[in-house]
């Protein structure tokens, strides 16, 4: 087993990485990959924690994680299948319904 | 070399997360975040967390990713050549190293805490990993797991609703 603290630090780049294309990329569905990558960056520093304090809750909480991503590809993937149906693309920029 | 290992991982499992937020056409970031979620893969089998592996490949490569690489496909998504996006760049690329100075300034200053729990990595080969997460939560967390497979039923009765375009 590695150190505790370069697990953190390759969790916490791969997080940076993540709000990064967040926030810069316009593709919806690309947008939404980088939210994955957040949070399997956090997973990876629930799993380096739990096996460095001896305690399995924080991988109960990585396969609970898990669970909520799966439910929110379904859902969120539907959106943007109806929203293209609608709009005819897939640019976040293109939902300006609200916008004044 | 166990150290060397780690080091040739993190370097994938980084690059390939720059190619995600880099590349121009979805299909190619898809690939590069499958690439990504095999380097946590690896990590998790490094830290004898074996049964988190298998289900990392499993539910994440496998059933998400498949499930995003259809969508891509079956919209048929053009491949965006627009360059309007330059000052969103700027501040988005601001926001994140911010994001990145401050968690490193934390984990700089803070101290971890002592092991407590009663799991060792010993103990961890003897029984088997997944018979100990196995055996937590099907007895601590019995109720968690039994919400998240209501979650999931309205996770399936959402996608059907909202996909469908006359019920």
């Amino acid at each position: 087993m590695e150190n505790l603290n370069s697990y953190l630090i390759v969790s916490a780049v791969l997080f940076s990485i993540g709000t990064i294309g967040v926030l810069t990329r316009k593709n919806a569905i690309v947008m939404f990959m980088c939210i994955e990558l957040m949070l399997n960056a956090v997973n990876l520093t629930f799993v380096a924690f739990s096996r460095y304090l001896g305690n399995l809750d924080g991988q109960i909480f990585v396969f609970f994680i898990m669970t909520v991503a799966a439910a929110e590809a379904a859902v969120g993937l539907a959106l943007f299948i109806s929203f293209y149906n609608n709009k005819e693309s897939i640019d976040v920029d293109d939902a300006n319904l609200m916008k004044w | 070399m166990e150290t060397l290992f780690f080091l040739i991982i993190t370097l994938v499992a980084i690059v390939s997360a720059i190619l995600v937020i880099t590349c121009k056409n979805p299909i190619n970031s898809a690939l590069s975040l499958i690439m990504t979620f095999f380097c946590l893969a690896t990590y998790y089998v490094m830290l004898d967390a074996p049964f988190m592996a298998a289900v990392q490949v499993m539910v994440y490569a496998g059933a998400i990713m498949v499930l995003i690489v259809f969508t891509i496909m079956l919209l048929n998504i053009r491949i965006d050549a627009s360059k309007k996006h330059s000052h969103k760049l700027i501040f988005g690329s601001i926001i994140g190293f911010f994001t990145l100075l401050n968690i490193a300034f934390v984990l700089m200053r803070s101290r971890a805490a002592v092991p407590t729990g009663p799991y060792s990595g010993d103990m961890i080969k003897n029984i088997g990993h997944t018979e100990l997460i196995g055996k937590e939560m099907f007895t601590n967390f019995l109720l968690p797991f039994e919400i998240t497979s209501i979650l999931l039923l309205v996770a399936i009765v959402g996608a059907v609703i909202l996909a469908k375009k006359k019920i």
